[in-house]
């Protein structure tokens, strides 16, 4: 039974992965990051303002910017895990040898995504005890957290899916980080820029209680504004009102996501041979 | 076991494949001779199922590289002339990996890696990383990880490049090994002398057309239209020459003095020659031998890549 999920490729990646020096640099810088912002806004909020204590209500700021500051770290980090997966091997030349195994496109293409997705998951666990610190002071729920930690997971899996498939399609790693690092970008900072001109554009029209599918739209692709949402409902709520769509921002996203990584994958397993007519 | 059918492969306005045919018996040793860019190495990718051919269609033991190219990925075991290897990985997780990429269950892979590494030569190298080991070990460890699923078909793209002669020894008796295991090994070169040794057949690609398939003899003597004979005289040099300059047959005569040897280019057949050196002692030439000389597959190859260049 066992034998039958053993991915050979993912397998060996981990092992790869993990006995490299640059993983562990990634991850401890990721954690210093962290740890320096917390005790940093924990300074500002307690010694310098003169309190001298800690509220819940500032606890829920440290939580809500430290998940902003995570999605952040996770999008950055992604793609210079992923960008290289197919690439790097065509270029050390490892390729070919792999493609004339009996694995087939869709075994190796699954297996390169999740050992990159592993790590980054490794690196959200790894940050865990950090916020545990916000649950010491309170003002956050639990469900709260998972819900977080689960549209984490959708996103990197997202992004690692566009990273395999850049990969697939470009023939040099450098090529697919910047593509990778581009789809980032149009996902966290155009959708944004679009979404306030379309927000100024129907607020222009004046007929505020009309709907504005493309200002929704804009916002629910976005990872930041969903965080946002997930940590203050009311922001959800505001957005379907202004936007008059009654569609929670989370489903929109989870759709919207769910089809990045169906796209990216299925171009990713059709590309990998592509000098072969038929895919098997 | 290995039949190809009119295989052509272009790119564009090139074409590096030329409807090839060619047809494999099993247990055979085949090799594949050309210049650079011939079209050696598109043929081996082909049959790898790296590369769908543009027309035409090859089987492996019955199985179409292009329908069934999972199938065939079973019987084959591939060497690309150029490959890298996983920094950090060792020889026998190497190993390991592509067995599992084959399917292979754990535990054989376990009883099997020692006898691979055995095969190559590798047992002392097994809990050495493979980005340390040299060119030859680690083209021997490409070759036992070409062997891990038992294949039946063997395709080695230029398996002695870039070698020193002690490697390139090494892996001639590898290979000679494995083909008495009964494996048809397909191999490519641009060396030939190493090739002639260990070959049953040989194939000479120009442009990416088959000019020739044969045995080495048989391509040899196809090709030799003329024989190269040297004889060897106590003395008398000048008679024999003016005796030889009679033959129509003759050309080419060279003389060298100082070694008392006479060698001349002859159109006939053995009969002739028979008639010939009858003649010779009749005719009381002090003659004590008489021997064709060999001509090795390099020249074999240059006459026939040249014949082809002139077509």
């Amino acid at each position: 039974m066992m034998e039958r999920f053993y991915n050979p490729v993912l397998v060996k990646e981990l092992k790869l992965r993990f006995r490299s020096f640059k993983s562990f640099s990634g991850l401890m810088f990721y954690l210093a990051v962290i740890c320096l912002f917390i005790a940093g806004f924990l300074l500002l909020t307690t010694e310098f303002t003169g309190k001298g204590f800690f509220r819940p209500d500032t606890s829920f700021m440290m939580f809500a910017v430290l998940t902003i500051l995570q999605m952040a770290l996770v999008l950055f980090i992604t793609p210079s895990l992923t960008a290289g997966a197919i690439s790097s091997e065509r270029e050390k030349q490892t390729l070919n040898i792999l493609l004339t195994t009996t694995q087939s496109s869709t075994q190796i293409i699954i297996g390169k995504l999740l050992s990159s997705v592993a790590f980054l998951v490794l690196m959200l666990i790894a940050g865990l005890p950090l916020y545990s610190l916000v649950f010491l002071f309170g003002g956050v729920s639990p469900s709260q957290l998972i819900s977080i930690f689960l549209f984490y997971l959708l996103t990197v899996v997202a992004i690692g899916s566009i990273g395999v498939m850049f990969s697939t399609i470009t023939k040099r790693t450098i090529v697919a980080m910047i593509s990778t690092y581009g789809s980032i970008i149009f996902l966290g900072g155009i959708t944004a820029f679009f979404f306030f001109l379309t927000m100024a554009f129907h607020q222009m029209g004046n007929n505020i209680s009309s709907t504005s599918f493309m200002s929704y739209f804009w916002a629910s692709i976005n990872p930041g504004a969903l965080m946002l949402t997930l940590i203050s409902p009311e922001l959800g709520d505001e957005l379907v009102r202004l936007s008059g769509v009654e569609l929670p921002v989370w489903i929109t996203y989870l759709i919207a996501y769910s089809l990045i990584i169906v796209l990216c994958l299925t171009i990713a397993i059709k590309k990998l041979r592509a000098n072969m007519k038929s895919n098997r | 076991m290995i039949e190809i059918r009119d295989l052509t492969k272009r790119y564009g306005s090139f074409t590096a494949l030329d409807q090839l045919n060619l047809s494999l018996e099993e247990g055979v040793v085949f090799g594949f001779v050309g210049a650079n860019g011939a079209g050696k190495s598109t043929t081996f990718s082909i049959l790898a199922t790296l590369l769908s051919p543009t027309s035409g269609d090859a089987l492996i033991n019955g199985k179409s590289v292009i329908k069934e190219p999972k199938e065939v990925r079973k019987q084959i075991g591939y060497m690309p002339d150029f490959f890298g290897v996983y920094d950090q990985l060792k020889v026998d997780e190497y190993l390991d990996f592509y067995g599992a990429s084959y399917g292979i269950g754990a535990a054989d892979r376990k009883v099997l890696i020692p006898q691979l590494l055995e095969l190559v030569n590798l047992t002392h190298k097994r809990y050495d990383y493979v980005d340390l080991l040299s060119r030859g070990m680690k083209q021997r460890l490409c070759l036992a990880r070409a062997l891990i699923h038992d294949p039946k078909v063997l395709i080695l793209d230029e398996p002695a490049s870039g070698l020193d002669p002690r490697a390139r020894v090494e892996m001639r008796d590898i290979l000679r090994n494995l083909k008495s295991m009964g494996k048809t090994i397909l191999i490519s070169s641009h060396i030939l002398p190493e090739l002639a040794e260990m070959c049953d057949e040989i194939g000479v690609i120009d442009n990416g057309k088959l000019i020739a398939h044969g045995n080495v003899a048989s391509i040899q003597a196809q090709l030799q239209g003329e024989k190269r004979i040297v004889i060897k005289v106590t003395d008398q040099l000048n008679e024999v020459r003016a005796f030889l300059e009679e033959d129509p047959l003759i050309s080419s005569i060279d003389l060298m003095d100082n070694r008392l040897e006479i060698a001349f280019n002859y159109r006939g057949t053995n009969a002739d020659q028979v008639a010939l050196l009858k003649k010779a002692i009749l005719a009381n030439l002090p003659i004590y031998a008489l021997s064709e000389e060999e001509k090795d597959l390099e020249d074999v190859f240059m006459a026939i890549t040249k014949g082809a260049d002139n077509q």
